[in-house]
């Protein structure tokens, strides 16, 4: 009797749910916006799927029914894979300044 | 072309990255390494995805091309932003999220055999749930984010909407999700999916509209935690390792800071969820109160007290988002630390319109963060400083939610202001906060109210310094 491949998946989504618990609690409050802008940005792996589903049509079709919905996720997701790591950068290099020089 | 067991190792990699990329978030020094493992991490992920296809169609070169169109985009908006405007840019892109799953879902819907999840009209059950779960949570958040994001934007009126048998209306909607999911199963009629996808739209709506501005920080959250969900639920259809563990930590992630934002309400969930706080029913009966003496002052003397104390604790509010005033509030503190007063800021978890807003403000005017304390850790302090400047935050400040078990605020967290020897109280007007409720601080002897716009005020005080 083999155990079903989706015991497995179950498995890593419960133990990364734990994972994420602990993770985010030691997170600083004062980070808690790039927390939500980076968090958006990960998220966005989604595009994983939107590129399989994109190349569903053939050489001869490349925009059918469904590719035409796994290119506009993959625009989708792309604003946020880079707007989403940009914009957080953006936001932790201002918490860099100050600290050494003021006292 | 590698192997599906390598292809699977690096999503696992990926998926250790951004674990490591929010363990970076736990100090600001190691902020921005993090970001570069959540960087790093992505690029792998999308790498092994190209490595994986066999055929390189001439739709490779479109993938490429809709990649560069949507990352441009992305790019654009991420160095115009202005730091204001970080909630509704957050909100809009957990829309995305979610729209992106919903897309995703349909297009595995339409050509199952792409993903190896069967046939058209044969899809295997599981699957089928898992993308049904996908799609209505994605759409959900689309949804609820595009509401959220027009509030905060301001193209939507921030106060609750709210009709009678709301709530009955949104469980019927809700039972109707899970009776569509059952006949899609039994029947893989693609009617029964789109009508998921739709209903799971209007579901997302009804949700936020009852939900008013202040209360957004719990809605951001959720909505982020939401769109985690979307995307573990589109990772099991697609047996994607790297979507798997990234919605799981991204639905915690939103889940923790909607609990840490409900506790600072004192707020259970449902209540914050079900809408309507701070109705404009709640402020009629306060209204017809006596008029009570209020000492008002002006910049002059303002700077005064500031100039004269040796310690000050700055309370920011939204009121200083809306007004762009941390600027100007930093120049006042430079202008104070000169004259050797100890300046901290007090920030209270649910201050501004999402979870971190005051010190990403802060932040963005020069202020060091170690200046910037949380409630728990500066409210002994109060007692010991000499000014308490209140800078567009109202509600966070009210004693009352220590004394009066009858107010609607009882219970939760406030800053004590009040027990600094004076307070200097910026705001437009005497009208009550976002609760709807007077605010007591202002009649105390020791409040010295400041009527004006919170950055002209920040301004006219450093010219009297």
């Amino acid at each position: 009797m083999e155990i079903d491949p989706f015991i497995f998946r179950l498995s890593i989504f419960i133990l990364s749910i734990f994972v994420g618990y602990y993770v985010v609690w030691s997170v600083t409050p004062s980070l808690h916006t790039p927390l939500m802008s980076v968090t958006n940005a990960i998220s966005s792996v989604i595009i994983v799927g939107a590129i399989i589903a994109s190349l569903a049509g053939t050489n001869l079709s490349v925009f059918n029914q469904s590719s035409i919905f796994g290119f506009l996720a993959i625009v989708l997701a792309a604003i946020n894979i880079f707007g989403g790591f940009l914009v957080t950068q953006r936001m932790l290099a201002m918490y860099k300044k100050k600290k050494k020089d003021k006292k | 072309m590698i192997s599906v067991n390598l292809l699977a190792i690096f999503y696992l990699i990926s998926g250790i990255l951004f674990i490591l990329a929010l363990r970076g978030l736990s100090s600001p020094e190691t902020s921005r390494q993090g970001n570069l493992f959540g960087i790093i991490g992505m690029a792998i992920a999308i790498t092994v995805t190209f490595l994986s296809i066999d055929n390189f169609s001439s739709g490779f070169l479109y993938v490429i091309l809709f990649l560069l169109i949507g990352g441009s985009i992305g790019a654009f908006i991420a160095f115009k932003i202005p730091m204001t405007a970080m909630p509704e840019l957050v909100a809009g892109f957990h829309s995305l999220v979610g729209l992106a799953a919903v897309f995703v879902a349909i297009s595995a819907f339409i050509s199952p055999e792409v993903f190896n999840l069967g046939s058209s009209g044969n899809i295997k059950l599981a699957s089928l749930i898992e993308m049904s779960i996908g799609a209505a949570v994605g759409a959900i958040t689309f949804s609820g984010s595009i509401i959220a994001f027009l509030k905060l934007r301001g193209l939507m009126s921030g106060s609750p909407i709210t009709f009678p048998g709301q709530h009955i209306l949104n469980l019927l909607i809700l039972i109707s999700i899970i009776i569509l999911t059952y006949f899609l199963c039994l029947s893989q009629s693609p009617n029964f999916f789109w009508s998921l996808i739709a209903i799971s739209f209007l579901v997302g709506f009804l949700l936020i509209i009852p939900i008013g501005g202040a209360d957004m920080p719990v809605v951001i959250s959720m909505l982020n935690s939401y769109s985690g969900w979307a995307a573990a639920g589109i990772g099991f259809t697609l047996e994607n390792t790297a979507l798997i563990i990234t919605g799981a930590l991204v639905g915690s992630s939103g889940a923790i800071l909607s609990y840490i934002m409900c506790k600072g309400m004192n707020r259970s969930f449902f209540n914050v969820i079900l809408g309507g706080f701070g109705g404009t029913d709640q402020t009629s009966s306060k209204t017809s109160k006596e008029q009570k003496p209020v000492k008002s002052g002006n910049a002059d003397d303002a700077a005064f007290l500031m100039k004269n104390a040796s310690s000050v604790i700055i309370v920011p509010g939204y009121g200083m988002a809306v007004a762009q005033a941390q600027h100007a509030l930093r120049e006042m503190v430079d202008s104070l630390k000169k004259n050797g007063v100890k300046v901290s800021y007090a920030i209270h978890p649910v201050a501004g319109r999402m979870p971190g807003h005051m010190n990403v403000l802060l932040a963005e005017a020069n202020v060091p963060y170690d200046e910037v304390f949380e409630l728990e850790e500066i409210n002994n302090d109060f007692a010991n400083c000499d000014v308490a400047y209140v800078i567009g935050a109202n509600d966070v400040t009210n004693p009352v939610a220590k004394t009066d078990p009858q107010s609607p605020i009882y219970g939760m967290p406030v800053l004590d202001v009040e027990k600094s020897k004076s307070v200097l109280f910026v705001k437009r007007s005497l009208s009550p906060g976002y609760a709807g409720i007077d605010n007591d601080l202002f009649y105390r002897d020791n409040t010295l109210m400041l009527f004006a716009d919170a950055k002209k005020m920040t301004e006219d005080i450093i010219k009297n310094l």
